[in-house]
């Protein structure tokens, strides 16, 4: 027989505030939250003061200016006499392609590299631990100045590729010419370009948006045909031969939107002092690239090594059990269990490399903080605003990068109920 | 049973024979671990041709080292005069010439002993924090050290910092006074108050006045005169010694059910883990006057200590914030049924288990901190490894010198880096209390 004792009416006692714990975490809450607010309002009433005392207020009207200076590498249409705004642009769009480039990259080298290293050959483990010891241990500048000092210095200038004995020679079958200002590159070049479609202040490469289309286009219609195939097989038991529609699937349209557009390597060629055809990529990029993909290799090669690592040996022995062949246990057994330990770790070196990109000031490669935080920082004198917006930019960069690769990891991660 | 009309039996046993010859010994190993198959043998191939590239191409290089000359030039004759005209050879001479301004940076010269004794202290001070084999009295060094490291380096009266350090004792004895007479609560508040009220107010007259009674001053040197490896050391071990107690709380502040705290901590740790530590060098030296009192004006050093702070406790947050979400739940549990309160639980109970899973991760972060320091570069401070070198490269003397810097350089951060990483699996190993 429950007895029900009536509560103790107290009344309520301004100790209870600290003693109770009903009320002891809104009581820290509300101090915490005070003495933030009151330091927000300490640091926005000095930037007040400074900012009347300066004469000037938070204003982002000079994006609309003339930015007037040139930047040696542009994605979209940039002149000298474009807007400040457009000047940032073209420096965020160079930031996303040095991050694209690096993660991809820096993903091939560092799953072969993590791989290698777990690889009973002697030799190659050995190296590839060397490797990966070296590059992580050592700051990621160093290798910036070091790769870019190779370009400038060890490279022959694109004069020394003259004449009938010349004291440099292309490399790869005569289509890549490492100089010491650039690196020229075979290139596409289409007969049947499509243009340019102005939209707004972008303009959109029609060529880039076929070839795009088709690709994914490809990829959809492959995966239609492999989930047709096992819906047959689950109805029938039998698997239709897919193989040769996988391929039409996923090689067809992308050939025949290559034919239509009458694409040709271009391969750069000397004329006089200098390349031409093909395409010239600069040496800040290309050191850039370089040193950021075996930078960031070295640790994403740590992360698979210690993702496969984590998979214990019952797994691929039960699979081996089963009857199923070494590449078979790897695709169905180890990986995906594997990539759930991996993915997490690699979103956060994805988002490293974004933002150690931002050390481009030190070849001049002229990303976000070159063009925004830096030329028209200097040249506008609006540090604050700059700089806010730099910041803003980079944080979306970042939150857009790890949303997108949660998204990915929600879908590879292990369902629990 | 018919062994009766066996006609051949063995009675003693067959000498063991030797493996065969390709089942032992150098040939065995070389075919298990460099030719068990045909793509082994293509990577082995691969792999001693890069190595043997790598060695033809650097090896003669290294082998002509000089480490005597005053200029390049000088060393590239000498390398002239030795091996023959048009070999290239290693010109260690700038190091050796140049080494105070590679350890020092453009620190008074004749104050070095105060950096070399301010880091042998440092060692010291360290020393009972990574090794608990030696007396634990030491520690007690180690909490003061941080206010004999400023003195020695930065110099000026000795009461600056002895007055910093007694606003923590400050702190203590009003918690110890009060707590008997105004509970614990009021003793908390008093301990925080207390000390910076005392730091505001009269810690700078105090020590003005105690300096005028007593003056006690080494030479002061200003931060624009640091450079090289001291201010990687300075930004590199205040920035360890601080972002671990802050980005623990901010562990706690984001695992923390109170909703406000949560949120805070949160919007904090993004914010900084979303934006490049650059930009925010570039907000200490740049904007960061905007946001204080006109007319203030704090060290450079200072400033960006106080942000490389930030970033790795942004970043440490996350690591440790992994190990406590690895504890068990039945831990916490336990805690909360022995009567522990939130604190005791964590000392005691949660944090020795949750750091002690997050070593690696953070060794790894002070790792990345360490690494970072070079970045003061771009804040125009002359961190060894861009500012120095090009210092040394802007004379006439060592003008087009590229690799010895950042070789040397390299192998200073490498050694320091790998060290701390090795300390970090010792301590791993040490710790482990698992049957795994």
């Amino acid at each position: 027989m429950a007895v029900v004792t009536e509560e103790p009416k107290a009344g309520f006692r301004l100790g209870m505030l600290i003693y109770d714990t009903r009320y002891r975490s809104i009581t820290i809450q509300i101090v915490v939250l005070m003495l933030v607010m009151l330091g927000a309002a300490w640091l926005i009433d000095n930037l007040l003061s400074n900012l009347a005392a300066l004469g000037r207020g938070i204003d982002f009207g000079f994006l609309w200016n003339r930015a007037g200076y040139d930047i040696n590498q542009t994605l979209v249409e940039y002149t000298n006499d474009s807007t400040h705004a457009r000047a940032t642009l073209v420096g965020l769009l160079n930031t996303l392609l040095i991050a694209f480039l690096g993660c991809i990259a820096a993903t091939v080298v560092g799953v072969i590299a993590g791989v290698l290293r777990l690889s009973n050959n002697w030799v190659i483990a050995r190296l590839m631990t060397v490797y990966v010891e070296i590059f992580r241990n050592i700051p990621l500048l160093l290798w910036i100045l070091m790769i870019y000092t190779i370009f400038t210095e060890a490279f022959p200038a694109p004069n020394a590729f003259r004449g009938e004995t010349p004291a440099a020679s292309m490399v790869m079958f005569d289509t890549v010419a490492f100089t010491n200002r650039y690196t020229a590159i075979p290139w596409l070049m289409f007969d049947r370009s499509l243009g340019w479609l102005p939209l707004g202040p972008l303009w959109l490469n029609l060529d880039l948006t076929a070839i795009v289309a088709a690709l994914v286009g490809g990829f959809l219609l492959n995966r239609y045909i492999l989930r047709r195939a096992t819906r047959i097989q689950e109805a029938t038991g039998l698997r239709p031969t897919t193989w040769w529609q996988c391929m039409l699937a996923l090689f067809g349209p992308i050939i025949l939107v290559l034919l239509a557009l009458g694409t040709h390597l271009d391969s750069p060629s000397l004329q006089g002092f200098n390349f031409t055809g093909g395409l010239q990529v600069s040496n800040s990029l290309v050191a850039l690239w370089l040193a950021l993909t075996l930078y960031t290799a070295a640790f994403i090669a740590e992360i698979v090594r210690a993702g496969i690592n984590a998979i214990s040996r019952g797994q691929s022995e039960a699979a081996f059990a089963l009857g199923l062949r070494p590449g078979r246990t790897m695709n169905l057994i180890i990986l995906p269990q594997a990539l759930r330990v991996i993915i997490p770790p690699l979103i956060s070196q994805y988002l490293n490399l974004t933002k150690n990109s931002s050390l481009a000031i030190a070849v001049g490669y002229m990303d976000l903080r070159g063009t925004l935080g830096g030329i028209t920082l200097n040249q506008t004198g609006r540090g604050l605003e700059a700089m806010m917006l730099l910041m803003l930019i980079y944080l979306i960069v970042s939150l857009l990068i790890s949303s997108a690769m949660n998204v990915y990891n929600n879908r590879v991660k292990l369902k629990e109920r | 049973m018919n062994t009766s009309t066996s006609t051949f039996v063995r009675t003693e046993m067959l000498p063991e024979q030797a493996p065969p010859l390709t089942e032992s010994g150098a040939v065995k190993w070389v075919r298990e671990n460099l030719f068990s198959s045909v793509l082994n043998g293509i990577l082995t191939v691969l792999g001693v041709v890069i190595v043997a590239y790598l060695v033809i191409g650097i090896a003669p290089w290294l082998s002509r080292s000089v480490w005597n000359a005053g200029s390049l030039s000088e060393c590239r004759q000498i390398i002239a005069e030795r091996w023959g005209e048009g070999v290239t050879g290693a010109c260690w001479a700038v190091i050796r010439e140049r080494w105070p301004q590679y350890l020092f940076g453009f620190y008074p010269s004749h104050l070095y002993w105060r950096p070399v004794l301010a880091f042998v202290l440092l060692c010291v001070a360290v020393a009972p924090v990574l090794f608990d084999k030696l007396p634990r009295k030491m520690l007690w060094f180690s909490l003061v050290y941080p206010a004999v490291g400023f003195w020695l380096l930065w110099g000026g009266s000795v009461w600056v910092p002895v007055m910093a350090v007694a606003g923590f004792a400050i702190g203590y004895a009003a918690a110890k006074f009060l707590q008997p007479v105004a509970g614990t609560i009021i003793a908390a508040i008093a301990a925080v108050l207390a000390p910076v009220l005392w730091w505001l107010f009269l810690a700078g007259p105090a020590a003005d006045a105690l300096q005028s009674l007593l003056p006690i001053a080494l030479e002061s040197v200003r931060s624009r005169e640091f450079g090289g490896f001291i201010l990687a050391f300075t930004i590199g071990f205040t920035g360890i010694a601080f972002s671990l107690p802050l980005g623990v709380m901010l562990a706690l502040g984001r695992q923390s059910d109170m909703f406000i705290v949560n949120k805070l901590s949160v919007g904090f740790i993004e914010f900084i883990r979303g934006v490049p530590l650059i930009t925010l060098l570039f907000t200490a030296s740049l904007l960061l006057n905007y946001f204080l009192p006109p007319g203030t004006d704090f060290d450079i050093i200072l400033r960006v200590i106080i942000m490389v702070v930030l970033f790795a406790a942004a970043y440490i947050a996350e690591v440790v914030r992994g190990g406590l979400a690895a504890l068990p739940r039945g831990q916490y549990e336990a805690a909360d049924a022995l009567g522990l309160d939130y604190w005791k639980a964590q000392r005691l109970i949660i944090m020795p288990q949750a750091l002690k899973i997050s070593i690696p991760g953070i060794v790894s972060t002070f790792i990345g901190l360490f690494k970072d320091t070079t970045l003061v570069v771009f804040v125009g401070l002359l961190d060894p490894l861009k500012g120095i070198t090009d210092a040394v490269r802007a004379s006439t003397d060592w003008k087009g010198i590229y690799w010895e810097p950042y070789i040397f350089v390299g192998a200073i951060f490498f050694l320091f880096c790998f060290g701390m990483s090795r300390y970090s699996m010792y301590l791993e190993s040490k710790l482990k209390t698992d049957h795994r």
